[in-house]
């Protein structure tokens, strides 16, 4: 086992890293548990594909996603229309690959905004003991116990006009979208790092890093944040594929992006009144997303199993 | 356990409190004014306007307003529905029981496929079953409800037209023909939804009792000599609740949100889809009360879940 395993690592993953044969690092360690997880390696792939599809697509593939046809109202996938058209004509493979980069990106954006407030509520929380971590795990369950779709929806209603005068249409939105989305998503965080935390501080090396005479802030981001990452990073990958499904349902209710503005769920909400006479108009938005969640969901398995070895069986 | 229970609800009431806050909140810093169409009116003069302001207490510190809105809350005095020209109460009166039914309906599909799938799966893992269902579960809940639910209108309304797509509040038949006609139009939401719970939950009832499973106590079980049945049934399932009860009731949020979006989809008139069409058509006063009325049952299906983490767990309901 010790003979044949580190070998097998630096030649596929490790060795890029530039270590010694004999010692594998961490995150080769890593890569190659994450490898060992079939569904996880291979999503990762599908995942890269449709994620350089959409950003590069668009480059290569010139098609506007407003270019009206008349002549090809709702047609089927053909070799001028590879994914079909709409209702007005416009070519579905270009509409797609546009939305699925704002797609993405509100998922990115918003996993940030959760991943940002839940690590320093929770880091506060967790290195702070009495009434602040009291105060701030009331409110993290307060969080937790609101009816989240409702309110994403109210919020988006009373605010949607404000914001679109000042920032314009696409970024007003966008940033609202992302904001809401994600100030919804860190309460699940903070609790794992605070959990990380109560562990983490009362271990040897954080007592050496005290007792040598490191600062609280040196102690929090030196030794305990970065050992405390691997949990969050799974939450993380998790957090992308949520917020993509926030935001298709959203636009699917209506009342996100503005019509002229193609995301996946935008597309759906078009298309559904006509599932009858045009199948494969809500078909490829909806494959779209359901590829996107599922490959984004099986990494975070793969990378749960990766980084947190004391799970795995 | 009395003591236990009137603990949890003291301890419910604040989260409520707070929910309120946040509301209203919302609505103090909302932009845009219940006054714009007076005061775009010019058959209203400016001063009858301020008056009608003072009158209403509009010009009041916002804690002021916050306490006349609340204890009108709490006073069943919910407010006038702009747009249907009824009181929110009744509104939402009618609304609520159709909601209620379908989460209920689709929750206990959820159980009823969550429970078996993932005690099977938990008990032989990495069997052939295990794989299946573990992979139809990622499926499941990366697959969006509206999705879903759109497929399954696509396959079983329109193209082998089993059941209707449009929900039906006013069914004129009676007696059993009404009866089946509401079953056949509920089986694709609560089928969407439930499906949707049933794969997340499968995947903790799967982890839970293979937490448990590998304990002493599940041994000791064993070696008494008691069958594989009674072991799983008594002593492995009971335990492995626990937890899933807790991720069950984190869950209840989600739950109300997916019921939102089926109800759109089917247009079935709960009061998810209210919320929605009060939402286009700026209605306020309904869209608050709906708000409140989803926060009120996510706050009441915490504490039920509490309750029964008590029931679950007896230890628990002593500390």
């Amino acid at each position: 086992m010790a003979g044949s395993t580190p070998a097998s690592a630096t030649a596929d993953g490790a060795a890029a890293l530039g270590k010694a044969r004999s010692s594998v690092s961490p995150w080769g360690e890593a890569w190659r548990r994450f490898k060992r997880h079939r569904l996880a390696y291979w999503s990762l792939w599908v995942l890269g594909a449709l994620m350089l599809a959409v950003l590069f697509g668009p480059l290569v593939y010139k098609v506007g996603i407003n270019d009206i046809d008349f002549q090809a109202r709702l047609a089927g996938p053909s070799l001028k229309h590879p994914l079909g058209t709409d209702d007005l004509g416009r070519d579905l493979l270009a509409r797609v690959l546009y939305g699925g980069r704002i797609s993405l990106a509100v998922g990115f954006a918003a996993m940030l905004v959760a991943i940002v407030v839940g690590v320093t509520i929770g880091a506060i929380a967790g290195i702070s003991r009495g009434w602040i971590d009291t105060a701030l795990m009331w409110v993290t369950d307060l969080f937790l116990s609101l009816p989240q779709l409702p309110l994403l929806l109210v919020l988006i209603f009373f605010f949607r006009d404000p914001l679109k005068s000042v920032f314009g249409p696409e970024a007003g939105i966008f940033l609202l979208i992302v904001v809401v989305i994600g100030g919804f998503r860190w309460m699940p965080v903070a609790r794992l790092v605070r959990a990380q935390f109560f562990s983490l501080r009362e271990k040897e090396f954080v007592e050496a890093a005290r007792a040598l005479g490191a600062s609280t802030q040196r102690q929090v981001v030196r030794h305990i944040l970065p050992n405390s990452l691997g949990p969050v990073i799974v939450a993380a990958t998790i957090d992308v594929a949520a917020a993509i499904i926030a935001e298709s349902t959203l636009s699917f209710l209506g009342l996100g992006f503005p019509p002229d503005i193609p995301t996946w769920g935008r597309i759906l909400f078009d298309a559904k009144d006509y599932l009858d006479i045009a199948m494969h108009w809500s078909m490829f938005p909806g494959l779209a997303i359901f590829v996107t969640v599922l490959t984004i969901n099986f990494i975070g398995d793969g990378l749960r199993d990766a980084l947190d070895p004391r799970r795995v069986m | 356990m009395g003591n236990y229970i009137l603990r949890r609800v003291l301890l419910a009431l604040p989260s409520l409190l707070g929910i309120s806050v946040i509301l209203f909140t919302v609505l103090a810093l909302a932009p845009g004014d219940p006054f714009e169409e007076l005061a775009t009116n010019p058959n209203v003069p400016p001063e009858v306007r301020l008056a009608l302001r003072a009158q209403l207490g509009l010009d009041d510190p916002v804690w002021t307003r916050y306490g006349h809105w609340l204890s009108s809350m709490l006073k069943g005095d919910w407010g006038f529905s702009f747009v249907s020209r009824i009181d929110v109460d009744t509104l939402i009166m009618q609304r609520l029981p159709v909601t209620i039914v379908i989460i209920g309906a689709s929750q206990i599909l959820a159980l009823l496929v969550a429970l078996p799938v993932g005690i099977l799966a938990a008990v032989k893992p990495y069997s052939w079953f295990d794989r299946i269902a573990s992979t139809l579960s990622f499926i499941g809940f990366s697959l969006p409800t509206f999705f879903t639910g759109l497929l399954f209108i696509l396959f079983f309304s329109i193209q082998l037209d089993w059941f209707p797509f449009v929900y039906r509040a006013d069914i004129s038949a009676t007696g059993w023909q009404w009866w089946w006609e509401h079953i056949r139009q509920s089986i694709m939401p609560v089928a969407v939804l439930g499906l949707f719970q049933a794969a997340s939950w499968m995947r903790y009832v799967r982890s839970s009792v293979l937490d448990v499973v590998r304990l002493d106590y599940v041994s000791t079980a064993r070696s008494k000599g008691l069958s594989e049945r009674v072991v799983i049934n008594k002593h492995v399932v009971r335990n492995a609740l626990i937890p899933v009860v807790t991720l069950v009731a984190l869950q209840m949020p989600a739950i109300f949100g997916g019921a939102i979006v089926t109800e759109q989809i089917f247009r079935i008139p709960g009061i998810g889809s209210l919320l929605i069409d009060a939402i286009l058509r700026n209605d306020t006063p309904v869209i608050m009360a709906v708000t409140f009325v989803f926060s009120g049952l996510v706050i009441f299906f915490n504490l039920v879940a509490d309750l029964l983490y008590g029931w679950l767990d007896p230890r628990i309901s002593y500390r």
